[in-house]
């Protein structure tokens, strides 16, 4: 009987060849997928992939952006920890702003938002209206704020004097330089008020009805139905607000030239002014890259930046597990 | 016969030799008369800009085979671009004299020397000071296109009101001038001031202030801020004039003062009696308030030697590698650097000292007393510049920093020169950061 062996090898040919046909279309469908991807691929390649590992490389190397990259070994990095004085008053200028403005930044926003959801009337004017300065080019902003500051002539500092208020410096005080960025930075928050307002509208109703039907007062209402329904637009506005913290540069690099009367001058010594209150990470590290060509050591900074980024992000989202609700999710 | 015969043959080598000299110069000429053009980058706009291609249109007339096509509104970011790229420019102009040391210490401007020495180009015709800020360590990579230099303005209106006949000549005649030119509004804040002692305010900068004390930044290759005793003697006197006005008010007063660069200034208006700036004011002046009645003079200074200085400082040319017609951009910055018309024109239009001594003799330019002022000071042996460092300007940020914090008070007196040597401590790591051989 030679049936049973040759049925058998039948069966191994069919099995073989239908596996081939498997193999074959799954590598198809990873083409396909490869290729619908491709334009993603090429720009994190182009864009990310390769700046990242060449900032890696360079931040190992003395590099001038004008003669070739030598290699220094750890150089970058000692010089950072140990020798560079202006790293520390950097680092804390911006943790100061991830801790003062994000949270200041989320509560006025939410408070915006809260207000406007409560509003009866002229809803779309104040929506409007609160938005509008998100839109302000963050320059022209920032002039505008520093003009509004002046301590001299600037209407604010008038106004409290009438009011026999002290007039504080503003941006021309290592004290005040910082809160009036905040401020700057609160009147802007337009774009992320939208969001909460849109979190906001999206609290189911049934859930205010149902807290009624317990008996919870307005603060009880917002704690346990509203700040869960939208605390994952709270985590977005947190992690958003570190990393544009972590990236603060413009509005501290035009309001330190514009308040030190310096912003023509052909030097860098107006940034940071006054007394380096305003030297945040990103703008020491532009200065080091573009100001005095300094780009090996640039690029250790940015390493060193883009490690705490994730650090942070890693920790909000961590912590996320315990603060944060999403709707249908069991916990 | 035999004489005769040997004086015709002396007196025809010596046709020869004449003829065949200007033979060669004119094959060179021949030779070089394939029309070129050069790019040319500056950093000057609008009217400036047309005075230097008026200075191009001489140059073309002087060399009719090479054509200058001139960019303007560059920085040394944009040229450093342009190396990068390999789209150098043939010949380059900037603002940031500071920058030199990256530009030459990199290898991206060539060295100047082998050009110099083979056209002769005599480098004493230039005052120490621009010797010293075109020089990186032992190379040349730049020339001086004209010079800025730094003095004294006051108000006369001013002074005759307050009694005053005559500029302040020292530190302790400034401080008495300042504060009887200084007057207050009703709620005590100033209304005029006399003159501001607070650094990194318009011209107000440690470089430029330094020559009043003919303090140094450098010794053997580190930084000398705490070593030498007229940094510490020049913020003690600046701090105690600071003090004399208070520095809250001094600030309150800067933020109404106006701009700097526009017809505001506060000098131009009238709110500041006495101000250290460069010759250049003399040309806003005469644009924007030209009833203004005011006299020049060297700034103040701690001992009488040192009267008559000032700190130097001007633009830079140089030929970044890659140049395609590096002759032709050489013979443009030669042009731009010594020829005396070239340099009264440029002097006379854009208001700026022209490089060389021979030229500050010019009587076309030491007619106004108040610009001669400037012409004294740049040929003054004593004045001085700042040093060409890798690091740019990053000691004089360093410094700056540390300034602020002792004008606003928050540095004790005895902290004074420990402060310094710790502002040195960070230039000289900065500078050993950076790779340069001391």
């Amino acid at each position: 009987m030679t049936s049973a062996p040759v049925a058998g090898a039948l069966a191994a040919g069919v099995e073989r060849d239908r596996r081939r046909a498997k193999r074959k279309a799954a590598w198809r469908r990873r083409g396909l997928v490869l290729g619908l991807m491709s334009p993603w691929i090429l720009g994190f390649t182009i864009f990310f992939a390769y700046p990242l590992a060449m900032s890696a490389y360079l931040s190992f190397t003395h590099y001038d952006l004008l003669s070739s990259p030598r290699w220094v070994g750890l150089a970058n990095y000692r010089y950072l920890f140990e020798q560079d004085q202006l790293v520390w008053p950097a680092v804390k200028n911006t943790l100061w702003m991830m801790a003062v403005f994000v949270p200041a930044q989320a509560l006025f926003a939410f408070g915006l938002a809260f207000m406007l959801t409560r509003a009866r009337y002229g809803v779309g004017v104040f929506r409007t209206v609160f938005y509008l300065p998100a839109l302000a080019p963050v320059v022209a902003a920032t002039l505008g704020f520093v003009y509004l500051l002046n301590p001299g002539t600037g209407p604010v500092n008038i106004l409290l004097e009438r009011l026999g208020i002290p007039t504080p410096l503003w941006f021309d005080s290592p004290q005040w330089s910082k809160p009036s960025l905040v401020l700057l930075g609160l009147w802007g928050t337009g774009t992320m008020m939208i969001i909460f307002l849109a979190a906001l509208i999206d609290v189911p109703r049934q859930l205010y009805e149902s807290a009624d039907l317990d008996g919870a007062g307005p603060l009880q209402r917002l704690r346990y139905v509203t700040l869960p329904s939208i605390s994952p637009v709270i985590l977005f506005a947190v992690v958003i607000g570190v990393i544009d913290s972590l990236q603060y540069f413009t509005q501290a690099y035009v309001a330190s030239a514009i308040a030190s009367g310096q912003a023509a001058s052909e030097g860098p010594t107006s940034i940071g002014y006054p007394e380096n209150s305003t030297l945040f990470y990103p703008v020491l590290l532009y200065l080091q890259a573009f100001s005095y060509f300094n780009m090996g050591y640039a690029s250790a900074m940015t390493m060193l930046l883009l490690g705490v980024a994730l650090v942070v992000t890693l920790l909000i989202l961590r912590s996320s597990k315990l603060w944060v609700f999403y709707q249908g999710a069991r916990r | 016969m035999r004489r005769m015969l040997l004086a015709l043959a002396l007196v025809g080598a010596g046709l020869l030799a004449a003829f065949g000299a200007s033979a060669r110069g004119a094959q060179e000429s021949t030779a070089a008369k394939e029309p070129v053009t050069i790019s040319f980058w500056s950093p000057y706009t609008a009217r400036e800009l047309g005075i230097l291609n008026s200075a191009f249109a001489a140059f073309h007339k002087k060399y009719p085979w090479i054509t200058v096509k001139s960019t303007g509104n560059t920085n040394p970011t944009k040229v450093t671009a342009a190396i990068r790229g390999g789209n150098a420019p043939d010949a380059v102009a900037l603002f940031e004299t500071d920058t030199l040391g990256a530009f030459c210490g990199s290898g991206a401007w060539i060295d100047l020397a082998s050009r110099i020495k083979a056209d002769r180009v005599n480098m004493s015709l230039f005052p120490k000071t621009i010797r010293d800020y075109t020089l990186y360590g032992d190379k040349r990579c730049a020339l001086p296109l004209l010079a800025d230099t730094y003095g004294l303005y006051y108000n006369k209106t001013m002074f005759a009101k307050a009694g005053l006949t005559s500029p302040p000549k020292t530190l302790a005649q400034l401080s008495a001038y300042a504060k009887k030119l200084t007057t207050r509004n009703s709620d005590g804040s100033i209304k005029v001031l006399g003159f501001n002692p607070i650094m990194n305010w318009y011209e107000n900068a440690p470089a430029h202030w330094g020559p009043m004390v003919g303090a140094t930044w450098m010794k053997d290759g580190k930084s000398n801020l705490a070593g030498d005793p007229g940094w510490a003697q020049l913020l003690r006197w600046q701090k105690s004039l600071v003090d004399a006005f208070g520095y809250k008010n001094l600030v309150k007063w800067e933020a109404q003062a106006g701009d700097e660069w526009t017809a505001s200034n506060a000098f131009e208006t009238g709110k500041l009696g006495m101000n250290i700036d460069g010759e250049y004011r003399t040309a806003f002046i005469k644009a924007d308030a030209p009833k203004l009645r005011y006299g020049t003079a060297p700034h103040p200074v701690s001992k009488p030697s040192l009267y008559g200085s000032g700190f130097v400082i001007g633009t830079i040319m140089g030929i970044p590698k890659g140049s395609d017609h590096e002759d032709e951009a050489w013979l443009l910055l030669k042009y731009l650097a010594t020829d005396t018309k070239a340099l009264t024109n440029l002097s006379l239009g854009l208001r700026n000292l022209p490089s060389t001594l021979p030229t500050l003799k010019n009587p076309v330019l030491r007619k106004d007393p108040r610009f001669r002022t400037f012409l004294d000071i740049f040929a003054n042996p004593r004045s001085s510049t700042q040093p060409v460092l890798k690091i740019g300007a990053q000691n004089q940020t360093l410094f700056q920093t540390f300034i602020d914090k002792w004008q606003a008070g928050h540095v004790k007196s005895q902290d004074l020169v420990p402060g310094l040597a710790n502002v040195d401590k960070q230039i000289d790591a900065a500078i050993a950061q950076s790779g340069q051989v001391p």
